[in-house]
């Protein structure tokens, strides 16, 4: 099972020469996306380090879960190159898609746990998928994976006997049961209540710093943020609007940190959508 | 885990059951009733018209079932129906100047062979053919008849061959 | 929008979605090799989607056959025909009414529960977490209970056939007073074993099975991820379901004759 992380990828449709050198495990250059001729992205670039906390920020409905799907090559781009771990994932395979996704771990907005079964079975289902270890040995790694998040009293209970932070971190048992390389976090923090998100939280920072795997944090959270993340990037408008230090992005003064991080209600995200004219909407510019 | 095994024993009966069930219609609710009833030998029986009468309509002999029409064929130089009959091995001393004919059970009631014992000392042997037959009558001719003369006619009645 | 144009959207949904569950007939068979590694799973639905329905489809295949038997005698018996009862509940019940109402019960009661099944875990984003798990949620969810679907229908119609057999004994024989043998031997002279009941009972069911679960899983996968969306998906699959199990049926019927 920890051979995932020892055996490094022999699959043959990754091109080594065109990968990026450099310690980026996820590159991303001119990604274009739209949906129904609305591009959510358009042209973006951006760098996650290897072995660091990147917090992924911006309005919602900028494209972060879309960002994290092409990550995961759950969704094609329509233009533009996407690397992990120095795999083109838009040329990859189904065969090599999965087998990049068995190293990557994805924590769903919502929990996602399988309703069927109970915590327990839920954090060995991709081990009971993808291995065909002893039932002892799979024992031993779901539980010390559920101790790991603080749940292995709760092996035995059904997804929905849990609260929200409590599923949200079977979920992240279950995302590291085979130690990936890249966790994905989907704003993690929602709805969980301070105690929780602190438990999240610490979680987070504990995952990334003993076992050194490279997180990507999408959340609002500000102060949660500059608490673990090492670099914060802000996305809106479908291009990468400011990155930097958590600490320093709030002072670079352009127009998007200022609102974003003050709260402001309107700014370059204007409080109202697209209209037309406000007069001739109502009827004034006819009658006048 | 004992969880998952009582799905596979539920799911075993559920599939032991529909083929029990399937096995009940297929063999008890069919004509496959008749077919296996062990040994049978065969006789033929010419008509010049052998009305509605089907492949499996019951041969009977005193309203007792003994047999089934096995193939109903028309045989091209005679112009008439050539008809086999199965018959159970256990009804085997049946005279062999018996008659057949083609009669109906009720009024609307399907066709059916019923065998007229005859007075011979021998008996049918497989193969034999019945000598003497009787057609179906045509319900149709019958009220026509009727209708015209005042009383069926004679002649289409006993009409046997050769 | 007019009335007019609401009904040519109407029927150009109702084609495209008839033309997007048969491009899905496709990926359902060809996850099947991949599925058969999750074995244990499609016995699990053949429990929920099969053996679960026993009882509903038992009592239903009862109380038809019942009707059946008490209406055919009184109006066989204006004929002098109540000796072939018997023959024509089986006949009626093998080539029509099993099949046709065990789909349509089989409709209301796996179909939607499959429906609703995969549609929330579509909203649940359980079918993406198998994506990112790296299984194919084809294979895992949706080809098991098709497959599961498709043996449980004609099993489902020999139970129902039966117990309509069974119920029409009941009433033509033990409250009619129609002669047991004469009922039997009626309806085993006039029942073909291969034209009535694995034509009937078996190529029927298999056929009505097949369309049903192809609806529902369908129905089920592409589920829009709210909570209305499982509602609507649900009652689709019930419309869908009954109007092709009556019209293919009508299909069939004309070829077998
Ligand atoms: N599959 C899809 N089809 C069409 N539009 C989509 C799809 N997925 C996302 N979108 C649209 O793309 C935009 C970005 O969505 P999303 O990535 O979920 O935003 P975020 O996670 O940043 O809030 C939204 O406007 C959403 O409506
Ligand atoms: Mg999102």
């Amino acid at each position: 099972m920890l051979g995932y992380l020892g055996h490094p990828m022999t699959d043959a449709i990754a091109s080594p020469e065109s990968a990026p050198a450099g310690d980026a495990l996820v590159r991303v250059r001119g990604l274009t996306t739209r949906f129904s001729g609305r591009a959510v992205f358009d042209g973006l670039d951006l760098d996650i380090p290897r072995g660091k906390i990147t917090a992924i920020m911006g309005p919602s409905g900028t494209g972060k879960t879309t960002l994290l799907k092409h990550i995961t090559g759950q969704l094609a781009a329509d233009e533009g190159e996407l690397w992990v771990d120095g795999e083109d994932v838009a040329r990859l395979s189904r065969e090599g898609l999965f087998k990049l996704r068995e190293r990557v771990g994805y924590l769903f907005q919502n929990s996602a746990l399988l309703t069927d079964f109970d915590v327990f079975e839920n954090v060995a289902f991709p081990l009971r998928q993808h291995t065909k270890l002893p039932e002892e040995l799979i024992r031993d790694i779901v539980l010390t994976k559920l101790q790991a998040v603080g749940l292995r009293g709760a092996a035995r209970l059904m997804p929905s006997e849990l609260s929200g932070g409590m599923a949200r971190r079977v979920a992240l048992a279950r995302a590291i049961v085979f130690d990936p390389m890249l966790i994905l976090y989907d704003e993690p923090f929602v709805g969980l209540d301070p105690i929780a998100l602190n438990q999240v939280l610490k979680l987070i920072r504990t995952l990334n710093e003993t076992l050194g795997i490279t997180s990507v944090l999408v959340a609002h959270e500000l102060a949660a943020i500059q608490q673990v993340a090492d670099r914060v990037v802000l996305i809106a408008n479908g291009k990468v609007v400011a990155e930097g230090h958590p600490k320093e992005i709030a002072d670079d003064g352009s127009p998007w940190t200022r609102q974003f991080f003050g709260g402001e209600p309107d700014g370059p995200v204007p409080f109202h959508y697209p209209a037309g004219d406000y007069a001739a909407d109502l009827g004034l510019g006819e009658t006048a | 885990m004992t969880q998952r095994r009582s799905y596979a024993v539920g799911t075993g009966l559920f599939i032991v059951l529909g083929f029990a069930a399937l096995a009940y219609l297929a063999t008890q609710t069919t004509s496959l009733v008749n077919m296996s009833q062990g040994d049978s030998y065969t006789l033929k029986a010419r008509f010049t018209n052998i009305g509605q009468l089907k492949d499996r309509a019951p041969v009977k002999l005193a309203g007792v079932r003994i047999g089934s029409v096995q193939s109903i064929q028309l045989e091209p130089a005679k112009l008439d129906a050539l008809v086999t009959l199965s018959i159970d091995k256990r009804f085997n001393q049946i005279p062999e100047d018996s008659s057949a004919s083609v009669l109906t059970s009720g009024l609307l009631g399907d066709q059916y062979i019923g065998i007229q014992p005859g007075g011979s000392p021998d008996s049918f042997k497989n193969g034999d053919e019945v000598i003497l037959t009787q057609s179906a009558v045509q319900l149709e001719d019958l009220i026509g008849k009727f209708l015209v003369n005042g009383s069926p006619s004679d002649k289409d009645k006993d009409k046997t061959k050769q | 929008m007019t009335a007019q144009a609401k009904r040519r959207n109407l029927l150009l949904d109702g084609l495209a979605q008839i033309g997007d569950a048969g491009l899905f007939l496709p990926t359902l068979l060809a996850a099947v090799p991949r599925s058969l590694r999750y074995f244990r799973e499609t016995v699990r639905q053949l429990w929920f989607v099969g053996a679960m329905s026993l009882i509903i489809i038992m009592t239903c295949g009862l109380f038809v056959g019942m009707v059946l038997a008490l209406q055919l005698y009184h109006v066989l018996e204006i004929f002098g025909g109540t000796a072939s009862t018997g023959t024509v509940v089986a006949l009626s019940v093998y080539r029509e009414l099993g099949p046709v109402v065990t789909a349509l019960l089989f409709a209301g009661r796996a179909g939607t529960s499959i429906t609703a099944e995969i549609g929330l875990m579509r909203a649940t984003d359980q079918l993406s977490a198998m994506e990112m798990m790296a299984v194919d949620p084809v294979a895992y969810v949706a080809t098991p209970r098709f497959i599961a679907g498709i043996i449980a229908m004609p099993l489902l119609c020999c139970v129902f056939s039966a117990m309509a057999i069974f119920g029409g004994h009941l009433v033509g024989v033990t409250w009619l007073g129609i002669d047991n043998g004469t009922f039997w031997s009626n309806m085993t002279s006039n029942v073909d074993v291969w034209k009535d009941v694995i034509d009937g009972v078996i190529w029927k069911g298999l056929a009505f099975g097949t369309v049903v679960t192809l609806i529902s899983v369908h129905q089920g996968y592409t589920t829009p991820p709210t909570s209305e969306g499982v509602a609507y998906a649900t009652t689709r699959t019930v419309v869908a379901s009954s109007i092709a199990i009556l019209a293919i049926d009508f299909v069939l019927t004309a070829f077998m004759m």
